[in-house]
């Protein structure tokens, strides 16, 4: 029996006909195991048996695979995609997560006890109790450079990695700084060449020694791996071209933020942009607490606030009451 | 006797009496057809072997075996390692330490550049790469070596950002020469180095090789079925024929004075041409 | 005019909605059954449970429906369904020298023990358009035929009959695959690929991988990259059993019949002085009636067979085909490229203006080199 594609709602339970977090309890054991070995070693790539889900290749479905292994029905999840919560595929999937396990979900980064992120670290610090899990296209930092896993396996075996610093001096000699600007390689407990999957080279240093644990699935390629808290998490530079972060002289202009990761909005037909927080979070409790950016009382800065209040109404009436401490906004 | 030849018998002097690298009785079937078989010499620091044959005699599966990169099926390839005087199999070792052997004491110039080459990426890039792989950080210390590398093999330092596969074929040789010595190794195994270049590009290459060699102190076997290659070259030479060595000595000795009757056609045919 | 750069929960709604309308297509007229596209469409079927790894024609049909045609999101959903089934038992080998034949070609002997039978095949049609189709609610086509005599029950497998000469190689099982029972076969659905994958993981790869791949791939082989020189020596479709041994039982028993097609490739021969000449095999199984896709990974298979002693060509290099076989691997990975990018896209974009100012600033400070810097 196929379940049928119910549209409501029940927030509280799982809709019947299907496990628990989609997954048979087998597999999940099989992904949990990965999970613990990837743990154990960190860095390194864990083959698992990836199956498929209901969603694509290429839209989260490692991210999610781990995910629905570990989640609980006590967890409260987020789930965020270039950092917002309201973008399609956030939605998409935290829809996907409240339908197969019927738990708790917020936008607040601070209650979340499970974060699922695609190409973005929450500006908010994580603390000890929380799990990010990331979503992972290509797992192989070397890839580019060698195709083949055969090879590549060897060269992490080996710690054969003097690839890498090829590449970043050639950027150097070409570009004259290096020219990676997301999917910065990390070297993760002093041991594995990792991908951070592509997030802004902005958010490496959010993994270096980090309180929480920071799990990342690839579906499509099968792997999972891991960083677990107060582990070491370096981005690979050189001394006299240290790594830098990037930074904006300006500051976000509807919450005024000096220090989160700027989105470009073209915010009308002749051009003219705004400089938005990636982090929706981050940018809707700043300006909750009463924080204005230099353009927020704009005709396309409040189009763009309306805009954003109006997908987290829907997501409020989409579940249940949440409890008033989830109650936001002026 | 060469200029160089009397410089390695110094060093000898010197009382450096342990082989640096010891081959034997070295053996590699492929299948039922031989390799080669029974290969035994011993090479010393700063000492040039040349190993000559026809095409077909086995002289590069030799180079494989001994340079690691192929194990062999009978006897052993022994190497000094660091400054010991211990003798090290060097196919027992582990293949991690034995691939850093490759990136830093060790160097193999293969006949052609495309294969000891980076194409895709720089001139500084590739002689950039063993240094970076054994840890180096600095970018402005990796560019200043790498500059002055090219200007050792007579290329003009402005095509260090350029790619390989702008340069001639013997600039090619020259690049994979500075990217194989960059980080001072002790001894370089050589493919028919001067193989697929013209004649006047050669001797050039011949006269650099020569130089580097002499200059930096290495060790060195170099594969050629060119004689005159080998006589430019080795202090001794090792003559190969149907995957056995059927004549070794101090090259003026074994081009001059040949006893086995294959040195002699050997010899006499490279004198009649 | 505002550009609205947000999507949320009512957009995506709304979205399917819009999907489910276009879709279902003009309502005024009727809609497709299931059963309909189960008997109408057997070969989009076939293709869907072969792919999908999934041998159940209903659903099938209803993936086909839901997917409003397109075979690899069809595809797809079969294979996310199949996620959620557990596996409650491992079948027995099937028997093909045992299949109740529909279909069964040699194109290495004229006649052979069973005879050519050529059953429902496209071989021999003229591709004209048929109007005659297009009128609807006419008579059924007459019942096709019965043969003379039944179809012999003995149909040996050419590769059998050649098998018994020594003419051509024994299959054998791969390292790791011996020591009896179903268990010692990998299950490609249960362990994730590696390389070097095994022929067993590699011809489980290539029965779920993409027909049209696969084709080309196959297509390639013929025209010099990675020569293998093939015959067919016999392509088989029909019904065969599938049997499991309940522990309890310990004896087999018959669970239900399953469509398969299968090509034996006949290929160059292989020899030395010491080593007898014999033809060497290349091998295609597929559920339901997909003789194309059958043929394409039997060369496939060969020609990876090829590569293990080292890649020359495409369809040789192991890594490079079964990893980018799948068509649900495929399909996701290069349509998630529509996903939102912004964070990357900024970050680079970040990168392109920092370059460019900085170039920008070196020619100023060519210009006015004796100015000091502000």
């Amino acid at each position: 029996m196929i379940p049928t594609d119910d549209t409501a709602d029940t927030g509280a339970a799982p809709e019947s006909g299907y496990t628990f977090g989609y997954l048979d309890e087998q597999t999940k054991r099989m992904i949990r195991r990965a999970i613990l070995k990837a743990v154990a070693v960190p860095g390194y790539q864990v083959p698992f048996a990836g199956r498929e889900m209901p969603l694509p290749y290429g839209w989260g479905t490692g991210g999610i695979q781990v995910t629905a292994s570990i989640i609980g029905p006590d967890d409260v999840l987020k789930v965020i995609d270039q950092g917002a919560d309201d973008t399609t595929n956030a939605v998409s999937i935290r829809r996907f997560f409240r339908r197969v396990t019927g738990v708790a979900t917020t936008e607040r980064t601070a209650e979340a006890t499970l974060i699922q992120t695609r190409h973005r670290v929450p500006e908010t610090p994580l603390g000890p109790g929380q799990i990010l899990v990331y979503q992972v296209p290509i797992p192989e930092p070397l890839r580019m450079m060698e195709p083949r896993e055969t090879e590549t396996r060897r060269m992490h075996a080996l710690a054969d990695y003097g690839v890498m610093h090829v590449t970043l001096y050639e950027d150097i000699a070409q570009h004259g700084r290096i020219a990676t600007a997301y999917n910065y390689p990390v070297t993760a407990n002093g041991r594995y060449v990792m991908s951070p999957s592509p997030i802004p080279k902005f958010d490496n240093p959010k993994m270096h020694d980090a309180p929480f644990l920071q799990l990342f699935g690839a579906g499509r390629e099968k792997r999972i791996y891991a960083v677990p808290p107060h582990t070491s998490v370096v981005s690979l530079d050189f001394e006299d071209h240290p790594f830098q972060v990037q930074s904006w002289e300006r500051i976000c202009d509807l919450c005024g933020a000096d220090d989160s990761y700027l989105d470009e909005v073209i915010a009308d037909d002749e051009g003219s942009r705004l400089f938005v927080c990636s982090d929706s979070d981050h940018c809707a409790g700043r300006r909750a607490a009463g924080y204005r950016g230099p353009r927020a009382d704009s005709q396309a800065g409040v189009a763009l606030t309306d805009a954003m209040a109006a997908v987290k109404r829907e997501h409020e009436r989409d579940r249940p009451a949440p409890p008033s401490s989830e109650e936001m906004g002026p | 006797m060469t200029a160089l030849c009397a410089a390695r018998l110094d060093a000898g002097a010197a009382g450096d009496d342990i082989p640096l690298l010891r081959a034997d009785g070295v053996t590699k079937w492929y299948g039922a057809r031989l390799g080669c078989a029974g290969v035994t010499f011993d090479l010393y620091p700063g000492e040039v072997l040349g190993v000559v044959g026809e095409s077909g005699s086995g002289k590069s599966t030799l180079l494989g075996v001994l340079s690691g990169r192929m194990p062999p099926d009978a006897g052993g390839v022994h190497y000094r390692m660091g400054g010991g005087a211990d003798l090290t199999d060097i196919h027992a070792l582990p293949e991690g330490r034995r691939r850093l052997l490759m990136r830093t004491d060790w160097g193999v110039v293969h006949q052609n550049p495309r294969d000891g080459l980076r194409m895709g990426v720089s001139a500084g890039a590739n002689i950039g790469e063993r240094p970076m792989a054994v840890g180096a950080r600095h970018y402005g210390t990796l560019r200043g070596q790498a500059g002055d590398w090219l200007s050792r093999v007579e290329i003009d330092a402005d095509r260090i950002d350029d790619r390989p596969s702008g340069f001639s074929g013997g600039m090619q040789q020259r690049l994979q020469i500075a990217r194989v010595l960059v980080n001072g190794p002790r001894l370089v195994f050589m493919d028919e180095p001067t193989g697929g270049l013209d004649v006047s590009v050669q001797a050039r290459l011949l006269d650099l090789l020569r130089d580097l060699v002499a200059r930096l102190g290495l060790a060195a076997v170099i594969v050629t079925h060119d004689l005159a290659v080998a006589r430019l070259l080795a202090h001794r030479l090792m003559v190969m024929k149907d995957g056995r060595a059927v004549e070794q000595g101090l090259t003026d000795q074994v081009l001059d004075d040949p006893r086995h009757p294959y040195t002699q056609l050997l010899v006499s045919s490279v004198l009649q041409a | 005019m505002y550009v609205a750069v947000k999507g949320g929960e009512v957009a995506i709604d709304n979205a399917h909605q819009a999907l489910a309308e276009a879709r279902r297509g003009n309502t005024a007229v009727p809609d497709l059954t299931v059963a309909q596209i189960r008997e109408q469409m057997g070969l989009a079927v076939a293709r869907v449970m072969a792919e999908g790894s999934l041998y159940d024609p209903d659903l099938a049909a209803l993936a086909i429906k839901q997917a409003w045609g397109d075979l690899p999101e069809a595809i797809f959903l079969v294979r996310a369904y199949r996620t959620t089934l557990p596996r409650l038992a491992v079948s027995e080998p099937v028997d093909t020298a045992r299949m109740l034949v529909r279909r069964r070609v040699s194109a290495t002997f004229k006649d052979l023990p069973g005879g050519q039978v050529l059953g429902p095949t496209f071989d021999y049609t003229h591709r004209l358009i048929d109007f005659a189709l297009a009128a609807e609610g006419g008579p059924p086509p007459p019942r096709a035929p019965e043969a003379d005599r039944p179809l012999d029950p003995a149909m040996p497998r050419i590769a059998d009959i050649l098998g018994a000469e020594g003419l051509i190689e024994e299959e054998t099982p791969g390292q790791g695959e011996t020591g009896g029972g179903a268990n010692a076969v990998p299950d490609l659905t249960r362990q994730p690929l590696t390389y070097p994958a095994g022929r067993a993981v590699r011809l489980q790869a290539l029965a779920r991988g993409d027909e049209g791949f696969l084709l080309s791939l196959a297509y390639s082989t013929q025209r010099g990259h990675g020569n293998s020189h093939p015959f067919v020596g016999e392509i088989r479709m029909g019904e065969v059993a599938v049997e499991i041994v309940p522990e309890d039982l310990g004896f087999p028993v018959i669970i239900g019949d399953v469509t398969v097609t299968e090509c034996q490739m006949v290929n160059q021969f292989a020899g030395s002085k010491t080593v007898p000449a014999q033809f060497t095999r290349g091998y295609g199984l597929t559920l339901g009636y997909n003789e194309r896709k059958a043929m394409a990974m039997s060369l496939v298979d060969r020609a990876l067979r090829h590569g293990e002693l080292g890649q020359e060509a495409p369809a040789q290099d192991e890594e490079f085909v079964l990893s980018h076989a799948d068509v649900v691997e495929a399909s996701g990975f290069v349509q998630h490229l529509k996903l939102p990018h912004y964070v990357d896209f900024q970050a680079e974009l970040d990168l392109v203006r920092r370059l460019r100012r900085a170039t920008a600033e070196d020619e100023g400070n060519a210009v006015r080199a004796s100015e000091a810097p502000t």
